[in-house]
């Protein structure tokens, strides 16, 4: 009898537990869960389910803002993340690599971007854009993009070398490597699946950004956030919601392609 | 100009860190060609400065590094005939055990096919052939080192740097390793430069040893001379174990050193000690552990001996380690259990004569 009760730490078993796991799940679950279910309902409003239909599909792929408001979030997660991964693993590799006077001020202010209210960072942003005389558009969107994406790749990167044992640099340039070829054999391979969840990390960031797009955005450089956002501003059709389960399927995809590129990543490479 | 037996030379090299830390301090030596020498010394001395600056990853404050005749100093690491063993291996985890012996060689451009037959080499050397296509995670710790050996062996250095090689294997590998290190030694003929804090490491394998303290070389002898002949209290203490006293020099008579130990001239006069040098004041005098003699009567033969009470007894097998007292004096004698019960009578609370040799007793002026 006795030995069936829980142990102290089996915490899963009690049921105050379960019913807390229970309803966080559903919390968080079914808005999402709604939203995709109702993305096929036959009906103009999201109210009752009438039948299954993918004609609300057919009607946000053939939205032709929609499309490209589509491309435009992808240009722009695009470039962002190629830049801002590429800029903020050095920024990382430095913070982590050297030592400096006022380093951790330094360190402090580089992290800043990731505290502050985004609607500040926004503002911030056109009052910059307005002082050095950038008219509004796809390139302001994107350069912001990058600015405020360097920080989380730079801190992806550096808790990644955290763990790295530097003396795998040293024993490369002992066995006759410079410092470049070290870079690439030994320290990049390391680093690997830090830029791989950085650059995701920094892809989805930009890809649902809204705040600072809104403000940084001019005339015809719509992204999909906001082409959604003034969609729902006439009323929540199935069609948002088709185009919003495509934006969650492909963030899955990328996140799914990702995994799977880092556990390759740590299997057996042949150089 | 360092003859030709000479493959590294160190003169007069300081080394610091910041304005505070001395970690080596105005070190000079030289390493013979071909010979296994160890850097001997407690954490902290600076051994791992020392070989860091020969392998080129730090460089001297002050003074000067040759290598085979070579003045190292603005020489990168990756141009250095020297390679290094690391602490901690630093085998590259991404790799296998053949693309790692074999990373140095592709680096410098080897052609293939050689690379290959000398990777193989390198492996047969360590025994790892049959691991070559393993990952190191599918290593144990002494296959990870074993790798780390090859990897630098292939290389065919001048001189080897080893850090601390054995300290993260157990104590039966360890001494496994020691002779097969040895072996290694012979059969390549590179030079090897070893550093470590255990004495026994150093003195099982090396052909020379170099005792340091707080960045300071005390004391570069080979292992026997250093045991026997420390030339100072911090060698002969660190070097096995010692029964050291505080002495003073007392007069001088035919070449021999006539000394007093306030602990024990009560019990045994002055001590009359051979010593080729001039000593004055106070000076150490100790006697190693393993020279002491027990016995139940007074020996006749020994000129110094004194009746101790034992206090302790302290059984290792091989060995009984007998803690002494006699009045203000505490000695540690080492008995060899020869045969089954040859100390029956050694045990806490009784009175025992010790003895020794005069001659097996050490004058110590630092
Ligand atoms: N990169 C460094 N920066 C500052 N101090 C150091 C550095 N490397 C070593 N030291 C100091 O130098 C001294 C000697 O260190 P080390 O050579 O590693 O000693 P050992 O290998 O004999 O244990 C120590 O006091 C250590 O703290
Ligand atoms: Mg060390």
């Amino acid at each position: 009898m006795a030995k069936d009760r829980a142990n102290p730490l089996d915490y899963s078993r009690k049921t105050w537990m379960r019913l807390c796991m229970g309803f966080t799940f559903v919390f968080l679950y079914f808005p999402i869960v709604s939203l995709i279910a109702f993305s096929f309902n036959d009906s103009k409003r999201n109210i009752t389910w009438q039948g299954f239909t993918l004609r609300y599909y057919e009607q946000a792929f053939n939205n032709s803002q929609l499309h490209e408001a589509f491309l435009n979030s992808l240009i722009i997660a695009g470039i962002s993340t190629t830049v801002s991964t590429i800029l903020g693993a050095m920024l990382g590799l430095a913070l982590y690599r050297f030592r400096f006077p006022a380093q951790g001020p330094y360190e402090g202010l580089v992290h800043l971007p990731i505290v502050i209210p985004e609607i500040c960072m926004a503002v911030a942003m056109v009052a910059f854009f307005a002082t050095v005389n950038m008219p509004l558009g796809l390139t302001t969107i994107t350069v912001s993009h990058i600015a405020f994406s360097i920080p989380f790749v730079a801190v992806v990167i550096r808790a990644r070398m955290a763990g790295f044992d530097r003396s795998l640099e040293e024993a490369s340039r002992d066995l006759g490597a410079s410092q470049w070829q070290t870079f690439w054999n030994v320290t990049y391979p390391y680093m690997k699946p830090g830029l791989v969840a950085g650059a995701l990390l920094a892809f989805t960031l930009s890809l649902d950004d809204f705040v600072i797009t809104f403000f940084t955005s001019g005339p015809g450089s719509t992204t999909f956030p906001i082409k959604i956002y003034s969609m729902v501003r006439f009323s929540v059709t199935p069609e948002v919601n088709a185009a919003s389960t495509v934006l969650i399927v492909i963030t899955l995809a990328l996140t799914v392609a990702a995994l799977i590129i880092q556990s390759r990543s740590q299997g057996p490479t042949h150089a | 100009m360092p003859d030709s037996n000479t493959i590294i030379t160190i003169r007069n090299v300081v080394k610091r860190f910041g304005s505070s830390v001395t970690a080596v301090n105005d070190v000079s030596l030289d390493i013979r060609r071909g010979e296994f020498f160890a850097l001997l010394g407690p954490s902290g001395c600076g051994k791992t400065t020392l070989l860091r600056m020969l392998a080129g990853f730090e460089s001297p404050s002050e003074g000067e590094i040759l290598i085979d005749g070579e003045d190292m100093d603005g020489v990168e690491p990756n141009k250095r005939s020297v390679n290094m063993v690391f602490q901690s291996y630093a085998v590259f985890p991404h790799m296998t055990v053949h693309q790692n012996v074999a990373y140095g060689l592709k680096v410098a451009g080897t052609p293939k096919g050689e690379i290959n037959q000398r990777v193989g080499e390198a492996l047969a050397l360590v025994q790892l052939e049959s691991m070559a296509d393993r990952k190191p995670d599918q290593l144990s710790g002494g296959q990870r080192q074993r790798v780390a050996l090859a990897r630098a062996l292939v290389k065919k250095p001048k001189v080897l740097l080893l850090d601390e090689p054995l300290s993260a294997l157990d104590a039966k590998l360890r001494e496994q390793m020691q002779l097969e290190l040895v072996r290694l030694q012979k059969s390549v003929g590179i030079t090897f430069v070893i550093v470590t804090h255990d004495q026994n490491e150093a003195l099982s394998m090396a052909d020379r040893i170099a005792v340091m303290e707080h960045g300071n070389v005390l004391q570069l002898a080979p292992p026997a001379e250093l045991y026997e002949y420390p030339n100072c209290r911090f060698v002969a203490d660190f070097i096995g174990k010692m029964n050291l006293f505080d002495g003073q020099v007392v007069g001088a008579r035919d070449g021999r050193v006539v000394v007093r130990v306030n602990a024990l001239s009560d019990r045994v006069g002055d001590l009359e000690l051979p010593y080729d040098g001039e000593a004055r004041g106070g000076v150490g005098v100790a006697i190693r552990p393993e020279k002491l003699r027990l016995s139940s009567s007074e020996p006749v033969d020994e000129p110094v001996r004194l009746r101790t009470r034992i206090m302790e007894v302290v059984y290792y097998g091989d060995e009984n380690h007998v803690f002494l007292e006699a009045g203000e004096a505490k000695f540690t004698a080492n008995l060899q259990n020869v045969s089954r019960g040859a100390h029956a009578g050694v045990v806490r609370g009784e009175d025992v004569w010790i003895s020794w040799r005069q001659e097996d007793t050490l004058l110590l002026t630092s």
